[in-house]
């Protein structure tokens, strides 16, 4: 079996609050492969935002261990994590966080400048990026000018520009009507098929039905882990 | 990446274009008040140097003493008690460049309808030498003029004007009572003395034509006083002891009594002149500094404003791969690129007004190289400075909070 993308062992998280520590996730074990695509569910304060959090390298764990690819995010500097956020996961927020003064192209493109990639190499594959997700001919547009779900796919196509092995996407659909939402779930499908691995939070059920195994958290716990039904039958 | 950086850095200008400007006129004024401050405070110190080299450097000025009859007492310069032999032997000393013996008065001289009052000094070819006093027109007297007391003259340009107008005086002969005296030459114009006496308006004769001819001596072969220039500002101390021993020595003088003559050193008063202007051009500086911390504090609000309206943007760079010193550079950058500017136009203003006070107030003005290199290292250096904390700030930002910022 390939190496997992994610393994989580043992993780404990707790925020110092004026009443004392309050654990925000307790003794949480999992494994995530190349090429899954998981829904993190649960209601709020259930500790999926914290462990999106942990996940995306820009929260520690108080205990336990992460390993990303293989390497233990606890022992890597800011500087290190910094580059894992660069180059190994790609960020899909709820409300898109295109920079509004940017076209969408070098919204596209900014993770490229953090690796240092000179402007020439930059513009051609973030144009490429906004041709995959059909937005190729706004390229020189401002955020403000599109619509939410376009804004979307750029946020997608952002994520995806340094050619990432994980989409964390914490979520992505919470800002958009259902018709859209169903368009944005479409092409993470896609880029799923493509053997991205994407990891999705939300607290719809249609919408983590489009991912092939669901997570539930529940005050700081697992309490869930199974493949998705549907995607189950409709795959047989 | 740099280029990167500074076009993000010029789109984050431009988008709040009146604030950035504001900003920079922080740093506009600032460095312009520097520049021009330091023009006209070296200016100052040009114009005193000019002044004090017109005086002649390295002087000394030795008086005769004072004559004391029924308890009035006249003055120094009026007791017959140094004479050219003194000079003779001064000029023996070491560390002595130049030594010229000077008797003076003033006299009415006559030259056609036209009459003048003028300061003389009767002196010695050695006067212009120590002096530094070069002629505008014309030749000097000689030695053998001096042995022969010749009737000849070298007069100032403003003795000229008004005795000769528009004539060229050289050749002319004038009168002093019935005898008349030849110009020889006319001297180059030096303009006021630090006390603002005209050192122009004076004749300069042969010694013994002084003594025999015009004023006449107590006794024969004194002197009013006598000219000394050291070889060196550094033998000056030494020169001035030296003098002092070796007149003591021959005026005969027993330890106890007073000196019959008076030492006068010419470089301490423009000294003294030299080091006001210096200390005025340097409190000029410092208080047209004060303006460019004011507008340096400027920036460091602006930017600590700008990273807090900017804090989702940070988290968002930071969250796409951006590490911390990613974002302390392009902030700094920022700090950094106003002040530079504001420094330029800074620059172009102050030698602007500087050219102007010129123009209009007809002050003198000294733009330097070091003064506008200074100026600008200043500004990059306050730009970092005060750039560096709202930086700094940014940069250590937690990303998640920055991103939950609204």
């Amino acid at each position: 079996m390939a190496e997992a993308v994610i393994r989580i062992e043992a993780l404990f998280k707790a925020y110092d609050t004026p009443a004392g520590p309050f654990p925000a996730l307790k003794d949480v074990n999992l494994a995530i492969l190349p090429g899954e695509f998981v829904a993190i569910m649960g209601p709020s304060g259930s500790g999926k935002s914290t462990f999106m959090n942990i996940l995306g390298c820009l929260d520690r764990p108080s205990e336990g261990r992460y390993f990303l690819s293989g390497r233990n995010v606890a022992e890597l500097g800011k500087d290190e994590t910094a580059a894992l956020r660069n180059r190994t996961i790609g960020f899909v927020f709820q409300g898109f966080n295109l920079l509004p003064r940017m076209t969408l192209a070098d919204n596209v493109a900014l993770p490229l400048v953090y690796s240092g990639i000179g402007h020439a190499e930059r513009r051609e594959r973030a144009q490429a990026m906004l041709d995959k997700v059909g937005l190729g001919s706004y390229a020189d547009s401002l955020p403000s000018r599109i619509s939410g779900g376009q804004q979307q796919r750029v946020a997608i196509a952002r994520a995806l520009t340094n050619r990432p092995s994980l989409i964390l996407a914490d979520e992505p659909t919470g800002n958009l009507d259902s018709h859209t939402s169903q368009e944005i779930m479409g092409v993470f499908r896609a880029l799923n098929d493509e053997g991205i691995t994407i990891v999705l939070i939300t607290h719809e059920n249609d919408i983590a039905a489009h991912a092939k195994r669901q997570v539930r958290f529940l005050d700081g716990r697992i309490v869930h882990d199974a493949p998705t039904q549907q995607h189950e039958a409709a795959s047989c | 990446m740099l280029g990167a950086m500074l076009h993000e850095a010029w789109r984050a200008m431009g988008a709040n274009r009146l604030r950035t400007l504001l900003t920079m006129l922080g740093m506009v004024i600032g460095v312009g008040a520097v520049v021009l401050m330091m023009a006209i405070g070296q200016g100052a110190q040009y114009a005193v140097a000019q002044t004090i080299s017109s005086m002649g450097s390295n002087i000394f000025v030795v008086l005769s003493g004072y004559t004391s009859a029924g308890g009035v007492r006249s003055g120094s310069g009026n007791a017959p008690t140094l004479n050219v032999a003194d000079a003779n032997a001064i000029a023996e000393l070491d560390g002595v460049d130049t030594v010229a013996p000077v008797h003076w008065g003033s006299v009415q001289m006559v030259y056609g309808p036209n009459n003048w009052n003028a300061w003389v000094q009767g002196t010695t070819p050695s006067y212009l030498d120590a002096r530094s006093w070069p002629l505008a027109d014309g030749a000097a007297f000689t030695d053998s003029d001096v042995r022969a007391a010749t009737r000849v003259a070298l007069i100032g340009r403003t003795v000229a004007q008004n005795l000769f107008g528009d004539e060229s005086p050289v050749g002319k002969t004038f009168r002093i009572g019935q005898a008349p005296f030849v110009v020889l030459g006319v001297l180059a114009p030096k303009g006021q003395n630090l006390e603002g006496r005209d050192q122009d308006d004076l004749v300069v004769m042969p010694l013994t034509t002084a003594q025999r001819r015009v004023f006449g001596t107590p006794f024969q072969g004194s002197v009013r006083q006598i000219l000394v220039k050291a070889a060196s500002a550094e033998a000056m101390p030494a020169v001035e002891k030296s003098i002092e021993a070796l007149l003591r020595q021959r005026h005969r003088l027993r330890d106890a009594a007073d000196n019959d003559f008076t030492l006068r050193n010419l470089t301490a008063v423009a000294d003294t002149a030299a080091e006001t202007t210096r200390v005025m051009s340097l409190l000029l500086g410092a208080i047209a500094s004060v303006s460019l911390l004011v507008g340096g504090i400027g920036i460091m609000n602006i930017m600590l404003v700008s990273v807090t309206e900017r804090t989702r943007e940070i988290g968002i760079r930071m969250a796409i791969g951006a590490r911390e010193r990613d974002i302390l550079a392009q902030f700094l950058l920022e700090a950094i690129i106003i002040s530079v500017i504001g420094c330029a136009i800074g620059l172009v203003l102050g030698v602007g007004g500087a050219a102007l006070a010129n123009q209009l107030a007809k002050m003198t003005v000294v733009v330097s190289g070091s003064s506008v290199l200074t100026a600008f290292a200043v500004a990059a250096g306050v730009g970092i400075f005060f750039g560096f904390y709202p930086a700094k700030k940014a940069a250590r930002l937690d990303p998640i909070e920055a991103l939950r910022y609204q």
